[in-house]
């Protein structure tokens, strides 16, 4: 399987990932090698195998109260936030 | 007599409790040696001198108070994947290079409360996506074994602390092969235990449900005390388990009389170094002469494991990684011109090349058109994976083969193809997408350079792993050999 550099600028905006010039080709090729590799996954017969949702047999999704756990801790998560004001995030303007 | 830093846990454990060392002064030798072996291994992203010597005169004045348990004092690295309270966690990533977590991993909070002492967070890949830690933003990890040489990866600065005798021990996180791949190169012992075993809390997430956190050490007896301490129940683990945890160091001792043993005939197929190969059938051998029964046994969609890896782990990264928008946490672009500006140039800034190929791989698979061909092909191939193990698993007790395909390689040998680098995980990627336990113990040397053994065994049977590579440890001393320079 090949990728074309419009499939790579697909994905990247899909990921919001910046790629510069440079980048491109070196993705083109490493994601179509590894497409490729993949590709060996059609030789296996999975037409009678259901898609496996959990490494452990027999495991459910474990459910908890719904109730409160954790108590406001934003100035200590904030720390590490790059930009905040008035214990809010800031960005760019989003609405002009 | 041994060195102080040639001891294992439960030789440091003997002599703290029976106070002939104290943990202030075990902690000190350490930090000088980690210290002085920094520039030519990288094995650190940061030594944590001063909280450890903290921890260190607290465990001192428990042990002296006579209310020390089997591991106070005992030190620890943990790899820079574990959320630790106020010292940095970086994921080897520049995204994370000045994150310091308001809060400690359930492994880091179990083994602190059992007195153990922590020295640092070692160096690893880059959210653990490599086999050779050359894609850590902290440069590469060196072999202790050669310098010119890769560690293997994820965990290389875990295991080439271990191999270095920088630390009796490391832990870990394994989402395909990532403990036992770098056990295996840098001659020491690597347990990924199954999944949901240990608690995921606070472990940067790469592939949900594929990661699990575990241990490298010097010897399996070793790794026995302190799976005792992080295996259990966590409610803040979704996917944890609610099983009992046995005392592992129990069984150790039992004879392998009858153990029935499965060697895999896909992992001697093409691409298995004859010199590895040599060493491994030395060891079963071994294992033979204690009475271990050997078989063949055949997983006729193992071969498929790698395809199936680089499909479900590329999806689930890439939607892990989403979390990382330069807005909450992490890096941030100069100058955003808008907000989106301010994500594609965080992500394409923070992130290293592999990281993004893998965001990338995982995109694609999860997108419009191709979710059904690739993403659930690959989930219904890792059923058919498993179910072979399952099957194995009626005929035999443990199977058997290499951890890894070659000997440590060079730095650079494998870095420009990604696929040459993903078939370094060949043999251990299976044990992760069937969620089951697995050891990798050193076996024998080629040309220097040391090989391990890979024992696997059905869902929660870490006490049978252990059993096996202990009883191998005993009767061997591969894993008592230190790298030259490093005794």
């Amino acid at each position: 399987m090949t990728l074309k550099r419009s499939d790579i600028e697909k994905i990247a905006n899909l990921a919001r990932l910046a790629l510069t010039e440079q980048e491109i080709p070196v993705y083109v090729e490493g994601l179509s090698r590894i497409l490729a590799m993949v590709g060996e996954l059609e030789r296996a017969d999975t037409s009678q195998v259901e898609p496996m949702a959990h490494p452990l047999p027999g495991q459910r999704q474990r459910l908890r109260a719904d109730s409160v756990s954790e108590t406001d801790r934003h100035e200590q998560y904030q720390r590490n936030a790059p930009q905040v004001e008035a214990g809010l995030y800031l960005v760019p303007r989003v609405i002009e | 007599m041994t060195t102080l830093h040639g001891k294992g846990v439960a030789e440091l454990s003997a002599a703290l409790r029976a106070r002939e060392l104290s943990s202030v002064e075990l902690t000190r030798a350490l930090l000088e040696r980690a210290t002085a072996h920094q520039n030519e291994l990288n094995a650190f992203i940061s030594i944590t001198a001063e909280s450890a010597l903290a921890e260190a005169a607290q465990a001192d004045a428990r042990l002296q108070a006579q209310q020390g348990g089997p591991l106070t004092g005992v030190p620890i690295v943990h790899k820079d994947i574990f959320c630790t309270r106020g010292e940095r966690t970086t994921c080897g990533s520049r995204m994370l290079s000045n994150f310091v977590s308001p809060y400690d991993a359930t492994v880091v909070e179990r083994l602190r409360a059992a007195g153990v002492v922590m020295l640092g967070k070692t160096n690893m890949d880059e959210f653990a996506m490599g086999s050779s830690n050359e894609n850590s933003y902290f440069g590469p990890v060196r072999n202790p074994w050669d310098r010119a040489r890769v560690p293997g990866g994820s965990s290389g600065g875990s295991a080439a602390a271990v191999a270095a005798r920088l630390t009796p021990a490391a832990t870990a996180t394994d989402t395909g092969g990532s403990i036992r791949q770098p056990a295996a190169l840098c001659g020491v012992t690597g347990l990924k235990p199954t999944y949901g075993r240990v608690s995921r809390y606070g472990i940067v997430a790469f592939a949900s449900s594929l990661d699990q956190a575990g241990l490298l050490t010097r010897s399996a007896e070793d790794a026995a005390l302190l799976l005792g301490v992080i295996a259990g129940f966590d409610e803040r683990d979704s996917t944890s388990v609610e099983l009992p945890v046995p005392d592992y160091s129990a069984a150790l001792e039992q004879p392998l009389k009858g153990l029935k043993v499965g060697i895999l005939k896909e992992f001697f197929d093409n691409g298995l170094d004859p010199g590895v190969e040599q060493q491994l059938r030395g060891a079963l051998e071994q294992l033979r002469s204690q009475g271990a029964l050997i078989k063949d046994v055949s997983l006729p969609h193992l071969p498929l494991s790698v395809p199936t890896y680089y499909v479900v782990a590329p999806a689930e990264c890439s939607s892990n990684l989403a979390r990382f928008d330069g807005v909450r946490y992490g890096y941030r672009c100069e100058k955003p011109r808008d907000l989106l500006d301010l994500y594609q140039r965080s992500r394409g800034e923070g992130f290293g090349p592999e990281v993004k190929r893998r965001i990338m791989t995982g995109t694609y698979v999860l997108s419009a058109g191709y979710y059904e061909a690739f993403y659930l092909k690959a989930q219904r191939v890792r059923q058919l994976i498993s179910h072979d193990f399952e099957q194995a698993f009626h005929d035999v007790d443990v199977v058997i083969g290499p951890t890894a395909p070659t000997p440590a390689f060079e730095l650079g040998a494998k870095i420009s193809d990604p696929v040459t680098m993903y078939l370094n995980d060949i043999y251990t990627i299976g044990a992760n997408l069937a969620g089951l336990p697995a050891i990798s113990v050193p076996c024998g040397m080629v040309q220097g350079l040391p090989v391990g053994m890979q024992i696997i065994g059905p869902h929660f049977a870490e006490e049978r792993l252990l059993n096996v590579a202990h009883r191998y440890q005993c009767e061997s001393d591969w894993h008592r050999q230190a790298p030259p320079g490093y005794a």
